[in-house]
């Protein structure tokens, strides 16, 4: 008896050193924005967190925020959580890891269609009514290099974030535009939901003299913290199989991650 | 109220750090204020500079700018009155019964009252009647109001309202209102949740709430009488002005100049709270409620269907121009005054034309919201010059002619005296270092844009004065019938466009502008500077370390108030800026002081402090001032605010002995 009693309160003190020792890795996502994240934890991002909270041994814990502008600063950087698991590797504004991969901005196309542009430069672009998404108060990079081209009126803004994100494909696949610029990602998951649509990625990579339309993506810490960029750069490093086997799964189109822009965004390319 | 991410940093003093230094700047700019502060440090680069200040000061008192000439090449500045004879205002003004029933006192937007108890003479003994917490750690920038010996003060989010019996010694809560926004708001509120004030009609109290709410309470009891929904929090739309209540209709315009949303000022009955006609900024002329009055001065603004010829196809229904300020009216000629926001997106080239109909003036008739004529101070905005600021409309003696006039001092930097019956500007003076520009055409009444300084994705474009904030902000003005006098509160800030930085939003990668504020040559943020309308001169200015973000209140005491964004409540003379009297609120300054006679027949002012807003996010918000691109980029050019003022909402309401 009193050896299983001994037994007991062993297995109960071990419990509780679990729990007291186990760490918290907290991660800010939007509550409502798939295919990224969402509070059902049904995004890419959601599942790439799983991943790493795993393999630190840590219990996830999620800080539900909108990430609309300032949301480093009301978020990470006030302390509310401690990593966001995507975010460009060239900003600035947190200390990043190495990426885990790059995309690109893309055009949207009916497989009908007659058209399928590939380039910003591309002739048949003056014919076509074009859908941008808006980003608070301003559209995304492809309208500016729409603009350079004097292409400005034939520019259709959507709305980018929440249950109206797949209405920029979704007016593709109605023909209420002919084509639309959207970052690889989100139009890489809503595409499927529509039959007879297309991606193709946009032409040139980057529109001089700096406006880039790919992206490289790592996960994000606050500035300082770099015991735990570590750690997550390990986590990437040893299972970018699964991670970008997650991406396929959410129909991520992805470009190489050519050696010379990850060194690139690790430095910033101001 | 475009939106800034990235890095910024002030220029500044470098040798003067301390805040006492600051306090310097301040005096060492202005001619004669009284030593309520007296320096605690002085340093030779102080004296000297007092000392060339003091040279260039003028016997009658105007701060001379000789300072600034090194640096202002290819720069408009204001001109100073040199032989100022008081003017004293010889138009109709509206009766004063000693109370203040809406923030800009008369329909007419003076903010003056006849009170005189309290004057030039005995300011200097105003000693605390009673003070008011409202528990509230945001930007407080309501006027209070008092009606039948209460006193109603809306605080910002979640927009409560309070009544204070002002008949009981300490003026102890009569009731509370509480609207209960949904706080989702906050997060479409672009610069902190404030609430900029109430208006009271025949008995009852209007306001807007944050989520796109105007409420209709009984003065006397607190009950809600209506509430109307005349928003949508998911579009982008906020609502933080004070509605005007004219001829029966609450005037609500709509916040969220940001790109996508669409601007609108909608009239709703008084009685029932049902919307009676909503004048869209741009779109159709239906929309925009264009007919056959509309009669605009100028020819680049009549023509059909402006308001989607001006943009691209689809650009209108995204475009902005919201009306998030103020509202002027005139019974007589029975049209109401507004401004319209910036046009979006913020990226001028993919909006090329003029975009009509933001940055301008509406003139509309308040019965049908027909309008009658318009005019553009910024057309194909670049740099976010919201025209929304007040509208003080007078009869001006202008070129030997009375004329019925309004008086606006715009974001752009030009104070407008225009033909209020039909829109023709009669005078656009500077009133701030101006860059962007180099004048108004009268003859066309067009902007003057300076060609290098456009911005263009991809270079740099530096020295833009007035920023994006503008020359002057939300911040109202006061005009005193005695002096003649306009007192204007601005900000006196200099900006930088950058290039390009990737940034991110809702899982988006992007490139966006980068914006870097300082302070205009001088080396300080603000200035609160006493300008004759008539001449379009400044016969006086008080810089400030900060942007004066408060409003100004002026009596008939022949002095005027303003509060400062370290906490400092003032009565300066108002013949020549002599500070008379100050006192240092518990936080930053950014409400709108009102006077009025209370139940003993004695004269009361009265303001709320608590700092916030777009310049005070930083201590509002509690961002870490390391972080320059915070509050839309403001935050930079305000990062030592922290260390003179912390946040917290209080009301303070002064009396003589």
């Amino acid at each position: 008896m009193s050896s299983s009693f001994r037994r007991l309160v062993c297995a109960f003190a071990l419990v509780l050193s679990s729990a007291a020792f186990a760490r918290d890795m907290r991660v800010c996502a939007d509550p409502d924005n798939l295919p990224f994240s969402n509070s059902k934890q049904q995004g890419f991002e959601n599942r790439i967190a799983e991943l790493v909270a795993h393999d630190l041994h840590a219990n996830l814990r999620y800080q539900w925020q909108r990430m609309g502008r300032g949301f480093v600063r009301d978020y990470l950087n006030a302390g509310q959580c401690d990593a966001l698991i995507a975010i460009p590797a060239n900003f600035k504004p947190v200390l990043t890891t190495t990426p885990y991969y790059r995309s690109s901005y893309v055009f949207v196309t009916r497989k009908d269609g007659k058209l399928r542009p590939a380039s910003l430069d591309d002739p048949a672009l003056h014919q076509l009514k074009i859908g941008v998404q808006v980003l608070e108060e301003d559209y995304t990079p492809p309208a500016t290099a729409l603009a350079r081209r004097h292409l400005q009126d034939q520019i259709v803004g959507f709305e980018t974030m929440g249950e109206n994100a797949d209405s920029i494909i979704r007016a593709v696949a109605d023909r209420k535009v002919d084509t639309a610029i959207v970052w690889g990602p989100l139009a890489g998951f809503f595409v499927k939901k529509y039959h007879g649509l297309q991606l193709t990625p946009v032409e040139p990579e980057v529109d001089p003299p700096a406006l880039p339309f790919t992206f490289a993506i790592a996960m994000g810490v606050r500035k300082g913290n770099i015991p735990l960029r570590n750690e997550l750069e390990a986590v990437i490093e040893k299972r970018q199989g699964e991670i970008s086997a997650i991406l396929d799964r959410y129909g991520v189109p992805r470009l190489e991650m050519a050696p010379r822009l990850a060194a690139e965004s690790r430095g910033g390319t101001q | 109220m475009s939106h800034y991410d990235m890095p910024l940093m002030t220029f500044g003093l470098g040798h003067l750090s301390s805040k006492s230094a600051s306090k310097e700047r301040r005096k060492m700019r202005t001619f004669a204020q009284c030593d309520v502060s007296r320096p605690r440090v002085w340093n030779v680069a102080i004296l000297l500079f007092s000392l060339i200040v003091l040279l260039c000061v003028t016997p009658n008192g105007r701060t001379a700018r000789a300072d600034s000439k090194s640096h202002t090449s290819g720069m408009l500045m204001p001109e100073s009155e040199s032989n100022y004879q008081p003017r004293p205002y010889s138009g109709k003004l509206a009766p004063d019964d000693g109370q203040w029933v809406r923030p800009a006192k008369d329909y007419a937007s003076t903010r003056y009252s006849t009170l005189d108890q309290i004057n030039n003479g005995n300011v200097q003994n105003l000693k605390l009647a009673f003070t008011f917490s409202t528990g509230l750690t945001r930007g407080h920038e309501a006027a209070p109001l008092v009606v039948n010996n209460t006193m109603y003060v809306v605080t910002p989010w979640p927009n409560k309202l309070y009544a204070l019996d002002l008949t009981k010694p300490g003026a102890p809560m009569k009731w509370q209102y509480q609207p209960l926004p949904t706080p989702a708001a906050q997060g479409v509120a672009c610069c902190d949740v404030v609430n900029r004030g109430a208006s009271y009609d025949n008995g009852k109290i209007y306001y807007n709430t944050l989520d796109d709410q105007t409420v209709c309470v009984d003065a006397d009891t607190g009950k809600e009488v209506w509430k109307t929904r005349v928003g949508d929090i998911n579009k982008g739309e906020s609502i933080t002005m004070a509605p005007l209540v004219a001829k029966g209709k609450v005037l609500v315009g709509v916040s969220g100049g940001e790109f996508g949303v669409r601007g609108w000022l909608k009239a709703l009955d008084a009685k029932t709270g049902k919307v009676a006609w909503t004048g869209y900024t741009a779109g159709p002329d239906k929309d925009v409620l264009i007919g056959p009055r509309f009669k605009p001065f100028y020819a680049q603004d009549r023509g059909q269907d402006l308001g989607v010829k001006s943009w691209p196809p689809d650009a209108w229904k995204i475009g902005g121009g919201g009306a998030w300020a103020w509202i002027s009216y005139d019974p007589e000629l029975n049209l109401i005054y507004y401004g319209t926001a910036n046009p979006g997106p913020w990226d001028s080239d993919a909006r090329p034309g003029d975009n009509k109909f933001t940055a301008g003036i509406f003139a509309r008739d308040v019965d049908t919201g027909e309008a009658v004529w318009f005019y553009q101070y910024s057309p194909h905005d670049l740099y976010d010059y919201d025209a929304v600021n007040e509208n003080i409309l007078l009869d001006l003696p202008i070129n030997g002619q009375t004329r019925k006039v309004l008086v606006h001092p715009d974001r752009n930097g030009y104070v407008y005296v225009m033909d209020r019956t039909n829109g023709e500007v009669l005078m656009a003076s500077p009133f701030a270092p101006i860059t962007t520009s180099r004048g108004v055409d009268l003859k066309t009444g067009l902007l003057q844009y300076v060609e290098e300084k456009k911005p263009t994705r991809g270079k740099v474009a530096r020295g833009l004065c007035p920023t994006a904030p503008g020359a002057k902000d939300w911040q109202p003005s006061a005009f005193s019938a005695k002096t003649g006098l306009l007192y204007i509160p601005h900000n006196h800030l200099c900006m930088d466009e950058e290039d390009v930085a990737v940034n991110y939003i809702a899982g988006t990668p992007y490139v966006g502008a980068n914006v870097v504020m300082y302070d205009a040559p001088g080396g300080y943020g603000g200035e609160f500077t006493a300008w004759d309308p008539v001449t379009g001169k400044v016969v006086w200015n008080i810089p400030d370390h900060f942007p004066v973000w408060s409003g100004a209140l002026a009596t008939a005491g022949n002095i005027v108030f303003y509060g400062t964004m370290d906490g400092w409540f003032r009565a300066v003379d108002a013949a020549n800026g002599k500070v008379l009297w100050q006192f240092k609120t518990g936080s930053g300054i950014i409400g709108q002081p009102v006077t009025y006679r209370g139940p003993d027949g004695k004269q009361y002012i009265a303001i709320l402090s608590g700092v916030g807003g777009w310049a005070g996010a930083i201590v509002a918000g509690g961002l870490d001032a390391r972080d320059k691109s915070a509050a839309l980029g403001f935050a930079g050019v305000m990062q030592d605010l922290p260390k003179y003022t912390n946040q917290g909402g209080m009301l303070y309401v002064f009396q003589l002995p």
